[in-house]
């Protein structure tokens, strides 16, 4: 039972399991995901998605990368066709959610203290701060971190992973985890590539590929609006995709 | 340093194990693969910080750590490839198919008897 919403979830913890004698004790087989807890908490989530209709969209990336500039931009284009909302997440200050609730979307700062990541359990206590029907877009800015926040589901539809052309164009080739998980890559700040000089796009898809992740990549400036068009485009798409999933859930 | 966070989820799932079946853990066996995020070492450092006063305080953690493997969605080859670059190792296609080298597992508990400790 979920202590905040009272809604079921999953099954309890596996306690049970082959057993087998091995002399002076015995063993258990487990076979159970290390962050078993933090995914049966992220399905949970999910299901609180669904049941608003609610696209998921987690973005990650170092810290500074633009996330935050990018929502800002996102929320004036898609003004009055989606309504968009924010979980935002930082070590400390309640800034970035200030800057979201300055469009006038709804933004709900988790403050994680010293930890590197979100986890499902604080998303779940942040979107119950959400009212969810008034939403149909919710961006999760996860902790600025290119570690961390890969290895935790929750609850998302899509991972989306943003890289600032001042980072390096070799990123994807250093933090291979976080880089797989994405299911579109941003390469963000596009109007400073005249004066970084020796960031290549085509260099950094070339190490994206070679962690054999297939997701498209895009170039965007939340400053001058190159390539929001492509961006809003994706984010439409992605969310007519998950309506659709979530109307023939519903009608099974 | 999200390796503290994984013990923790180790420990709460590995404590209920020991209750459920009762004595002490003595060694924890788990699967890590390079392409899951977490360093054997970290965990191995962090994890008697969590389980000092539990059912784990003083069990060992045995981590096996499968190498990365991949197979050619073209040319249908298997092989042992590293982390940062998962083509094959054949054809050089960056479109495969990830075998091995995600999980972050507990496999298995050994427990051992309250007096035999």
């Amino acid at each position: 039972m979920c202590n905040v919403c009272g809604c079921a979830t999953a099954g309890d913890v596996h306690v049970a399991g082959a057993m087998l004698n091995t002399g002076s004790g015995r063993q258990v087989e487990v076979l159970q995901a290390m962050l078993h807890d933090n995914d049966r908490q992220a399905a949970h989530n999910r299901a609180h998605f669904a049941a608003a209709g609610v696209l998921v969209v987690n973005l990650m990336s170092s810290p500074g990368a633009g996330k935050t500039s990018l929502l800002e931009a996102t929320i004036r284009a898609l003004h009055g066709r989606v309504r968009i909302a924010v979980i935002e997440g930082d070590l400390e200050t309640e800034n970035d959610a200030r800057r979201i609730r300055s469009t006038g979307a709804q933004a709900v700062q988790i403050t994680t203290g010293s930890a590197c990541h979100l986890d499902a359990g604080m998303v779940h206590g942040a979107l119950h701060r959400l009212d969810l029907q008034e939403v149909d877009i919710l961006f999760i800015e996860n902790v600025g971190n290119l570690v961390c926040p890969a290895s935790f589901d929750l609850g998302q539809h899509k991972n989306v992973v943003l890289l600032s052309v001042t980072e390096g164009d070799d990123k994807p080739e250093k933090y291979p985890v976080m880089f797989r998980a994405a299911d579109l890559l941003a390469i963000t700040k596009t109007d400073l590539l005249d004066a970084v000089g020796d960031f290549e796009t085509r260099r950094a898809l070339r190490h994206f590929r070679q962690l054999a992740n297939p997701a498209r990549m895009l170039r965007i400036s939340a400053r001058n609006g190159a390539g929001m068009d492509e961006w809003v485009g994706w984010l439409l798409g992605e969310r007519e995709a998950c309506r659709r999933a979530m109307a023939s859930l519903a009608g099974d | 340093m999200h390796e503290l966070a994984i013990c923790q989820s180790i420990l709460a799932q590995v404590v209920a194990i020991a209750e459920t079946h009762g004595g002490r853990v003595k060694r924890i066996n788990l699967s890590i693969g390079p392409l899951a995020g977490v360093e054997p070492h970290l965990l191995r450092a962090a994890f008697p910080l969590v389980a000092a006063g539990t059912a784990c305080a003083g069990a060992r953690l045995a981590i096996d750590t499968p190498p990365v493997r991949v197979q050619c969605n073209l040319c249908g080859v298997a092989s042992q490839v590293r982390p940062n670059r998962l083509l094959c190792r054949v054809c050089g296609a960056w479109r495969v198919t990830v075998l091995e080298g995600e999980k972050m597992r507990i496999d298995s508990v050994d427990l051992v008897e309250m007096e035999n400790v």
